[in-house]
């Protein structure tokens, strides 16, 4: 063997091994890039688990305190309770906003606009008559 | 605002409503609750108003100020015999407000963070479906409440065979529209569940009588705030479920304590027709020739006037009556005369709970004359007189005596107990629940027949 065909095979050696190392990376590389995406989706899923849990743990606890709240109130007082809840749980209309919100009109915004509408009259109609209720509960002189 | 800070505003929102329910544990500190109740609201609603999403305000002004003025007029002229009927009223708004914000979140979810059309979560559209359900069935329920305590629909229970069945099978095909909706957004699905809901609201409302409004209207209350609940789920809003749970609680309890108040189970009054059968008045109506002592308003006067304690049990007839003035006008001159007075109100007098206790307050009697049941029940035997106006069912012996009766076992007020039982009635006619009331017979009784308004001037009158 001489040299020449030496060198020449040994450079087309290291060529081949040049193309494996890059072929080598090309998949670790998608490798690294699929884990990635897998970590991601996985995080997602969890941060979404975790949300969820999150509020529904918010849930269960209002729902104990509305309970204790509940049963503190006088029974003198269960028709303005009524209509403060009332008044309150027209705080729905956060959801109205977020609808009527956004400038390109459409059907959602008009729903957004008609839950808007519907949660005012319940909101200012719930707190004033609460209040009037509430203003005529006196003490004996 | 970062979502830290908006968090935090919508905690302190939650955290508002929260005391405004506390502060109703006493008149004194229930005027600082409701501001701190709209202190909350405005809170939420300007942190909202800052969501990067939210760059066109004038729809939204538009509608806050058609709502706003439509609600304050409403609220400013609503007389408080009404008030049952205008909290019906408020109950279906927030149901249908409930449907628009699903199905705003369902057109366009963007605008909510939840993703594309055709790309919404199955836990979004499960919580969507049930919002938007509730507050579909809150919405027709609440209609038919309304108009049967306005009257423009008759009180009475609207029962036909099958009834339960059909209830049965709507109530099951609904879950099997949500359960649809969730494996596959559609457009079609989700009005499916909406109409579905608000034909089972209109079926399971219109079988109660209006007897048992009370009860149907702290049940919806309670939907009322479970939809909001579902729309809070639905917008990861932690202000809207902390409200829907403390309102859902509030309407539960509320019907917990009505149905204890008739010695009822909640199924009981939602599987409807009470009043309808005669059983109990025919086993009670043994008595149609007894005679009764019958006495005018002078008479009434001169026995409470030498009475040292006369304990007042006023009913919904009060109301209808608008007596209550003229009652407190009589109590008024009664106190000045050295009688001691006192109210005693039943747990379901009146048209929703705590009714009596606002219309009295209206009438300037004060918050501290008027008792609860189990606060004064036994005050009534060291009382000479009870003075009964409007109420009759609450006061009905057989309620303890005669297990046959169809209110046995409700707890009543003890008025014949007091030296003398004096019924204010317009005549013989039964209550609510159609059952003679034995009292009217006994030795200790005078009726004074007439309208209660002119019977109490009346009486007044004589005092004066």
């Amino acid at each position: 063997m001489d040299s020449a065909t030496l060198t020449e095979q040994s450079s087309k050696l290291a060529t081949d091994a040049q193309n494996l190392a890059t072929q080598a990376a090309k998949i670790a590389g998608e490798v690294t890039k699929l884990a990635d995406t897998q970590a991601q989706a996985l995080t997602q899923a969890a941060q979404t688990g975790d949300s969820f849990l999150s509020l529904f743990t918010v849930f269960v606890l209002a729902c104990f305190i509305g309970f204790y709240v509940v049963w503190s109130v006088t029974p003198a007082l269960h028709s303005p309770l009524m209509s403060v809840t009332n008044a309150i749980s027209s705080v729905i209309i956060v959801g109205g906003l977020l609808a009527a919100g956004p400038m390109d009109m459409g059907f959602s915004k008009v729903m957004g606009f008609m839950a808007v509408t519907l949660a005012s009259v319940n909101i200012f109609g719930g707190f004033i008559v609460t209040n009037r209720m509430l203003a005529m509960f006196k003490k004996k002189k | 605002m970062t979502s830290t800070t908006t968090g935090f505003a919508y905690l302190i929102a939650s955290v508002c409503f929260i005391l405004a329910l506390r502060g109703l544990s006493n008149p004194e500190s229930s005027r600082k609750g409701n501001f701190l109740g709209i202190t909350g609201m405005v809170i939420a609603v300007l942190t909202t108003l800052m969501d990067p999403g939210v760059v066109s305000f004038s729809m939204i002004i538009l509608g806050v100020l058609i709502g706003g003025s439509i609600g304050t007029v409403v609220a400013l002229k609503i007389k408080m015999t009404s008030l049952p009927e205008l909290v019906a009223a408020f109950h279906s708004l927030v149901g249908l407000a409930a449907v628009f914000v699903a199905a705003a979140a369902f057109s366009n979810p963007e605008a909510f963070g939840l993703g594309k059309v055709g790309e919404i979560g199955t836990a979004s559209l499960i919580e969507m479906s049930l919002g938007t359900a509730i507050g579909a069935i809150t919405f027709s329920g609440s209609i038919i409440a309304f108009a049967k305590l306005q009257g423009v629909m008759s009180g009475a229970p609207i029962v036909f065979a099958g009834q339960h069945k059909l209830n049965a099978a709507l109530g099951i095909a609904l879950v099997i529209a949500i359960i649809s909706l969730a494996a596959a957004e559609s457009p079609g699905g989700f009005w499916t569940v909406a109409i579905l809901a608000f034909v089972i609201g209109f079926m399971i409302i219109i079988p109660i009588g209006g007897a048992d409004m009370p009860v149907v209207v702290s049940m919806l209350n309670s939907y009322s705030g479970w939809a909001a609940c579902g729309i809070g789920f639905t917008l990861s809003n932690v202000s809207l479920i902390v409200t829907g749970a403390l309102v859902g609680s509030s309407g539960a309890i509320l019907s917990y304590i009505m149905c204890k108040g008739m010695n009822r189970s909640i199924f009981n009054v939602m599987l409807g027709g009470f009043g309808t059968d005669d059983a109990g008045a025919a086993a009670a109506g043994g008595g149609g020739d007894r005679s009764v002592k019958s006495g005018s308003p002078e008479d009434a006067a001169f026995i409470m006037k030498n009475a040292s304690k006369v304990i007042i049990v006023p009913g919904y007839g009060m109301a209808v009556a608008q007596a209550q003035h003229a009652l407190r006008e009589m109590c008024d001159m009664l106190k000045a005369e050295g009688v001691s007075i006192s109210y005693a109100i039943h747990p379901v007098a009146g048209r929703m709970p705590g009714h009596m206790n606002v219309l009295l307050a209206e009438a300037n009697v004060p918050y501290d004359e008027v008792f609860e049941l189990e606060e004064i029940n036994h005050e009534f035997s060291s009382a000479e007189v009870a003075f009964i106006i409007g109420a009759n069912d609450v006061t009905n012996p057989a309620a303890k005596t005669d297990p046959t009766s169809a209110i046995y076992g409700m707890p009543i007020l003890d008025v014949e107990k007091a030296g003398t039982v004096l019924f204010l009635k317009r005549s013989m006619a039964t209550g609510y629940s159609g059952v003679d009331n034995e009292l009217f017979f006994a030795d200790n009784t005078m009726m004074v027949f007439g309208d209660a308004k002119k019977t109490t001037e009346g009486v007044v009158q004589s005092l004066g």
